[in-house]
Parts: structure tokens; C-alpha cells; sequence
């Protein structure tokens, strides 16, 4: 998994609440291979209407907003169906990192998996990143993740909690799987003991 | 018991006494190539209903009535365990339809402490334990219950007598509102963002503030999904189903939630009750849940849906999704509009 250490970037602001996994890949794309780009289908059905012509008014079809690697979600960003292809399509856009008020617990946890940090701010915080960055579409934002801060356009510094574990899997780029088995002795010895008193 | 799966509806288990939800693609190759997952203690809510349910409520309106209480992030980082006279009066297919849409509440997992019904449900399954492995897990199961006294992170108490038959009318589980209710005002919303927000739902989901939610008319109906293609779902719908025809212009489907389920309905007779009254029965599976497998709606089609989310497009681009229970859909059927389904004649 490719590490997250720092970003700076301008940020896409999509300010709607409780935008569910649905609305970020519909589900008759589910089927495709992991290795596919998942990023043309990222919110396909608002990028794109029916015929396949960008829908200029969406967000992320505006000309300051292409490039940006930062997403601004608005409250329980990420919510509903579990599928990871949810992130595989942010990151397949080229997003690294979204900062909302709070996420879908699931997406979270995929987003992590994925070298994509999800940073959660105040509401207050994240709507005053998105005035800012509708203000200026090249605002930028800069997101120090050893340090656990994000700095607004107008210099604000915000801290931002994250679990350790998920920390150091994404500062290090570490396979959490090839970790886990190191533990293979241990997990057999669980198993054996747990097997006996279970079924 | 510990159960995991790529779905978010895996919550359903939690109605078995079973810590059970969600997961991704690669968390899911992490169990399988090591039986473990990495994760942290998430906070514990209860949610107390207490009380007889009225007439014509089922476990499907309880859950859409708690999402409406708590919003759909309202246990977010949460385990929900449900609780309370009502919740213990619900029959198993009942919790299931609760614990599964846990994740609509935004918590991963929902539960119910097992008890003799959940021991009775278990103990005829082609699986289940037998002979003394049968006693023996059952002395472990009489363990799991919360200890009185418990201490919960979040505690939420709701009057059974309070919940209405409910429907949603928007693209969020928690726009949910009683079958005698009016679609609300954007206007009344305070935060101008929320208020454009309702009104963009207005015009994706073809609403008027104010307007009655049972003069919504409707293009299909959808029984069945994980929430509620169970037997006893099959049942309800099909007690309403026998009183009368699907409204012309209806298209109605019944999907069984699996294939035994299926062959249970068909010896009950329930297929014949469907087939006489209009639907068509269908093959089990997810269906127009989702619509992975294209089984969905045109856009601006209006459905009545059993499953679980209204989300914009989830039916198909440009589908208006009204969830509520099994029986207000076959009665919306029947009526070709969304129904209030004590007004309806022969409801039991």
C-alpha cells in the first residue's frame, strides 16, 4: 500500500450531508476487477448524465477542482453499503484524503486500507475549509499526518485524532496482512484453546 | 458468535445474539487468510422500546421510527443493542428485520439478548447443534445477555405506543414519517444548506411540501431484500394481497429473500395468493434492492420497497424509492398509492 505522509493540495467541497456509497459508485459497477479504474465511476450518475455528458454544475467537473487531491464531505460522508469499491473509485480519481465532520464507520476503515486518509474535523472546521475554498478553488490545504494537523488556506492549524494502529499502517505503508502473519503462531495457539471450549 | 461479511447488512445476525457486521473487500481477505481482524472496542448504545406496538406496526416501522429519532449517524461508532418489552414481543424474523438495518442508524452491528424464542428458532435449524452439544450451547448462550446494570454509552428510550406505520419519502432512511403524515416544509428547515438539500430531494423524488403521503401513486412495488423477504414478511404480504388485484398500471414484484424461503412460501400456498392478485413471483435473491443484476426501475418510476434504502438511484437512475413494511406494500399494490394500512379493510 503506498504510505501517506503529507499533503497539500486544493480541496473539492461536496457539501452535502449523509452522501451515501451509492451516490459515490452505483452498484452496476460493482462487479468490475479491483485493478480497474474505479475512478471514472466516481460519482457517476453526478458527474455524468445520462447520455455520458459531464454535468458542469457538479463539483468535481469544475475547472479549479479537477487536480484536487482533498475532499471536503459534508456529515456521515460515506455512509451505507460496505463496498469498498467506494474508495478504490475516490482514490482511482485521484482524491488522497477527505476531511468531513464524521463517516460512514465502514468507508472509514476501507479509506485506510487504501492509502486514502479520512480526517475528521469540527463541523464548524470543515465548513469554514469549504467557505474558504469556495471563496478561492485554488485555496490550498495542507495535511501533516505525523503531526495529526490540517492547515487552512488562511493559516488556522487544526489537530485531528486518528487510532494508532491505522496511523502507523498508513505512515508506513505497511501490509496489514504480511503483519498479521507474523502473528500466525499465535492466532493456531488461540484457536486450538478456543476450539476446545467452542463450536 | 463472531460473524463477519462484505456486506453491511450482516448486522441481520445481530438478532441471533451474534456480534455480526460489515466489512470490506480487504478486510475480508484479511479473515479469510487469517480467521482475525484488527479492531477497536466501539461504544455501546441501548435502545429501550417499551410497550405494546399498535396495530398494523411491525419491527420495520420500529427500526424506520428509531432512524427517524436518531438520524442515520445517530450510532455512528456504535453497537446498538435493542431492548425493552417491545423489542422482546417482536418474533425472530421480527429482529431481523431490526438488527438489519442497524447500519441505517450508522451503527456496524444492532443485537437482541437471545431468549427462549431465539433458542426455539435456533434449535430447529439444519445446523444447529445437537444431542449434548445442543445443552452445552445452550448454557453458553443463557451467558450472553447484558448484565443488569449494564452501563451503556448512549441510552435512547422510545414508547412502543408512540410508532406509527411508517414511510420514508426521501433519499435517506431517516426521512421516514407515519402513513397518515404530510411531506414537511423545507421552509421550516433553519440551515440553509439542509433546506436546499430537501428541496434538490423534492425535485429528485417529485414531492410537494404539505402534501399527504398516501396521494403518492405509484409505478411498482418491491417485496422482499434482506430486511423483509422472510416467510413471515411472505405471510403478512400475502393476508393483504388475497383481499384484492394490483392497481392497473402497478407492476409488482415479489422476490423471496432465499430459495428455501421460497419453496416454504410456495408450499404454504402463498405463491398462488400472489399470483392471483397480480404480482409476479419471482426468483429469490437481492433483486430491486440494488438492481446489481439490472432488475430495476425507469427513471421517475415511484416505488414501494420492503428493503432498506431510498438512497438516489439505488433502484435504478432517476428511481423514487418509498420503503416501509410488507404489508403497506402489497396494500399500496392493491391501491396503487401509498396506503396508511390501518384504513385498510381486511388488515389484520
Amino acid at each position: 500500500m503506498e504510505p501517506f505522509i503529507s499533503l497539500k493540495s486544493n480541496a473539492v467541497p461536496l457539501v452535502q450531508d449523509n452522501i451515501d456509497t451509492d451516490q459515490i459508485i452505483p452498484a452496476r459497477f460493482l462487479a468490475r476487477p479491483r485493478d480497474d479504474d474505479h475512478g471514472i465511476n466516481f460519482f457517476r450518475d453526478l458527474r455524468f448524465d445520462a447520455n455520458g455528458q459531464e454535468i458542469p454544475e457538479f463539483p468535481l467537473n469544475r475547472p479549479n477542482w479537477r487536480d484536487a487531491r482533498i475532499i471536503l464531505g459534508g456529515r456521515n460522508f460515506a455512509c451505507g453499503s460496505s463496498r469498498e469499491n467506494a474508495v478504490w473509485a475516490l482514490h482511482g480519481w485521484g482524491a488522497r484524503a477527505v476531511i468531513a465532520p464524521s463517516f460512514g464507520d465502514i468507508f472509514a476503515i476501507n479509506a485506510v486500507k487504501n492509502g486514502v486518509l479520512p480526517i475528521m474535523l469540527s463541523a464548524d472546521a470543515v465548513s469554514a475549509l469549504m467557505a474558504a475554498t469556495i471563496a478561492d478553488p485554488e485555496a490550498v490545504i495542507a495535511i501533516d499526518f505525523p503531526e495529526q494537523t490540517v492547515t487552512a488556506p488562511d493559516g488556522t492549524v487544526h489537530r485531528f485524532e486518528i487510532d494508532p494502529f491505522a496511523k502507523r499502517s498508513l505512515l508506513e505503508g505497511l501490509d496489514e496482512l504480511a503483519f498479521t502473519m507474523t502473528h500466525e503462531e499465535d492466532i493456531a495457539a488461540f484457536e486450538r484453546r478456543f476450539g476446545r471450549d467452542n463450536f | 458468535m463472531l460473524l463477519v461479511c462484505g456486506d453491511s447488512h450482516t448486522s441481520t445476525h445481530g438478532a441471533l445474539g451474534a456480534l455480526a457486521f460489515g466489512i470490506g473487500m480487504t478486510e475480508v481477505a484479511h479473515v479469510l487468510a487469517t480467521q482475525c481482524l484488527w479492531q477497536r472496542r466501539p461504544r455501546n448504545m441501548r435502545i429501550t422500546v417499551e410497550g405494546a406496538l399498535g396495530f398494523g406496526v411491525t419491527a420495520k416501522d420500529v427500526i424506520l421510527h428509531i432512524i427517524a429519532t436518531i438520524g442515520t449517524a445517530g450510532a455512528t461508532g456504535c453497537v446498538i443493542e435493542y431492548a425493552g418489552s417491545a423489542i422482546r414481543g417482536l418474533s425472530m424474523e421480527g429482529r431481523l428485520t431490526l438488527c438489519n438495518m442497524s447500519i441505517e442508524a450508522g451503527a456496524r452491528a444492532g443485537m437482541v439478548a437471545p431468549d427462549e424464542k431465539t433458542f426455539a428458532y435456533l434449535a430447529e435449524k439444519q445446523y444447529a447443534p445437537k444431542g449434548a452439544e445442543w445443552d452445552a450451547a445452550l448454557a453458553r448462550w443463557r451467558a450472553l445477555p447484558s448484565d443488569p446494570g449494564a452501563q451503556f454509552d448512549h441510552e435512547v428510550m422510545i414508547d412502543a405506543a408512540s410508532i406509527a406505520p411508517m414511510v420514508t419519502w426521501g433519499n435517506s432512511p431517516q426521512d421516514a414519517l407515519p402513513a397518515d403524515g404530510v411531506i414537511p416544509d423545507p421552509m421550516h428547515q433553519d440551515d440553509p444548506a439542509r433546506r436546499q438539500a430537501m428541496e434538490d430531494c423534492f425535485a429528485y423524488m417529485g414531492l410537494s411540501a404539505g402534501m399527504p403521503v398516501t396521494e403518492l401513486r405509484l409505478d411498482r412495488v418491491f417485496i422482499g431484500s434482506c430486511t423483509n423477504g422472510r416467510i413471515e414478511d411472505l405471510r403478512a404480504a400475502a393476508a393483504i394481497a388475497k383481499n384484492g388485484k394490483v392497481a392497473a398500471g402497478v407492476m409488482a414484484w415479489v422476490v423471496p429473500g432465499s430459495a428455501p424461503v421460497k419453496r416454504q412460501a410456495e408450499a404454504e400456498g402463498l405463491d398462488a395468493i400472489f399470483k392471483e392478485a397480480g404480482f409476479e413471483w419471482r426468483e429469490a435473491g437481492c433483486s430491486m434492492c440494488l438492481g446489481t443484476n439490472g432488475e430495476i426501475g425507469r427513471p421517475g418510476q415511484r416505488i414501494a420497497s420492503t428493503s432498506n434504502r431510498n438512497f438516489r438511484g439505488r433502484q435504478g437512475a432517476g428511481g423514487r424509492t418509498h420503503l416501509m413494511s410488507p404489508a403497506m406494500a402489497a396494500a399500496a399494490a392493491l391501491a396503487g398509492h401509498i396506503v396508511d394500512i390501518r384504513r385498510v379493510q381486511g388488515a389484520a
